[in-house]
């Protein structure tokens, strides 16, 4: 039976807080360092085609600015936190107080930002992981990125691709929602687990029955 | 009069051909390849976009094959041979396997854009296909647009313009 075929809804739920702890924290952190309110929306958990996954990112083209990270160590996998290149220079001029610009790449003082920031929300998505499961986990250096999302989050789906043509997609959103309505800031997560990463996530929560 | 042009998407891990008026996309290229057989004279051409290598590398029962170099390959050709297009008349064009991250550990899925690619040349000269043009590597995605009435394909990356080979 192939991995997917083995999932039930009791694993999907497990998944689904996997994803709701992990933002959580990271909402948290993004609250500290912008210091405004951020919101965060229910994790959505979906068992997906490989087209579908770019679609759920806004179409395999669509431009973005992102901040991927290799998770290593017992649960292994990537995670990508996902941003409008608008929505990336919204940050980085709220957190150095500087406009700049993303695109001609000479901005160091932006790409540092932006990278810090990845470093920050990933970090505390994978710590409240690690701490929920008793899993040792660690994130490796984190790459930036603007290009196409399809190109992007492709090489996430690589390890996967090998066992499956469906991907299991865990997403989250977090939304600052100060007063300042014009200017909302908006991000996504994207986690794909290595498909050997479901037997210890589940067994470390209790979920057994996947064998 | 006029005719209907259509777009023939090809998504990931998949095989589509196509005549001319119709022209032949794939989008979001990053490590994967874009692989273009085509036949001139009949004005038909096929593209693949594979993921990996070698479908020796698959740990699934029953595999998809439009994933994989080799057999995505062996499938491309079968299609534009039914379609009608010449075996010794087809000739193929080539587009991504870039490496869009780097990490400390070189290990072989780090690399797999460039895999890709020697997998998509080795299969070509099993099968004495020229390669006419390419534009392989680097590190951004492509979006590819192939025509088969002119032959050309189209690339765009993000802040590096866009290109016709």
């Amino acid at each position: 039976m192939s991995f997917e075929e083995r999932l039930t809804a009791i694993h999907l739920d497990v998944l689904k807080e996997i994803g709701n702890i992990g933002a959580a924290h990271a909402a948290t952190s993004l609250s500290k360092l912008l210091d405004r309110k951020v919101d965060m929306h229910v994790p959505a958990v979906r068992l997906v085609e490989f087209d579908e996954v770019m679609e759920l990112a806004g179409g395999a083209e669509n431009e973005v600015v992102s901040v991927f990270l290799r998770i290593e160590g017992e649960a292994p996998g990537s995670i990508f936190f996902i941003l409008s290149p608008e929505q990336a220079e919204l940050f980085i001029s709220q957190m150095t107080g500087i406009p700049s610009s993303i695109y001609d790449g000479s901005d160091e003082l932006a790409i540092s930002a932006l990278q810090e920031l990845g470093n920050i929300l990933s970090g505390s998505y994978l710590t409240a992981l690690s701490d929920f499961t008793n899993l040792d986990i660690y994130p490796s250096v984190p790459s930036l990125s603007l290009d196409m999302v399809g190109a992007i989050l492709s090489f996430g789906l690589i390890e996967l691709s090998q066992v499956s043509d469906q991907a299991i997609v865990i997403e989250t959103s977090l939304t600052d929602c100060s007063d300042d309505k014009s200017a909302p800031i908006e991000g996504h997560f994207f986690l794909f687990p290595d498909p050997q990463s479901y037997l210890p996530l589940f067994k470390s929560l209790g979920v057994s029955s996947y064998e | 009069m006029s005719e209907v042009l259509r777009l023939i998407k090809v998504g990931i891990a998949d095989v589509k051909i196509g005549s001319a008026p119709d022209k032949i996309r794939t989008s979001g290229l990053g490590s994967c390849v874009g692989v273009i057989l085509y036949d001139e004279v009949k004005r038909v051409a096929g593209m693949a976009h594979v993921m990996l290598p070698d479908s020796t590398m698959a740990k699934q029962g029953r595999i998809n094959r439009f994933k994989y170099a080799d057999t995505a390959m062996d499938d491309l050709l079968g299609m534009l041979i039914e379609a009608g297009a010449s075996k010794f008349r087809l000739k193929s064009k080539l587009a991504g396997g870039a490496q869009m991250f780097h990490f400390k550990s070189e290990s072989d899925l780090m690399r797999i854009g460039p895999r890709n690619v020697e997998a998509v040349k080795k299969k070509l000269l099993h099968y004495r296909i020229p390669i006419i043009s390419e534009d392989v590597g680097g590190k951004s995605g492509r979006t590819i647009v192939f025509d088969p009435e002119t032959s050309r394909l189209h690339i765009r990356k993000v802040n590096h313009g866009e290109v016709t080979i």
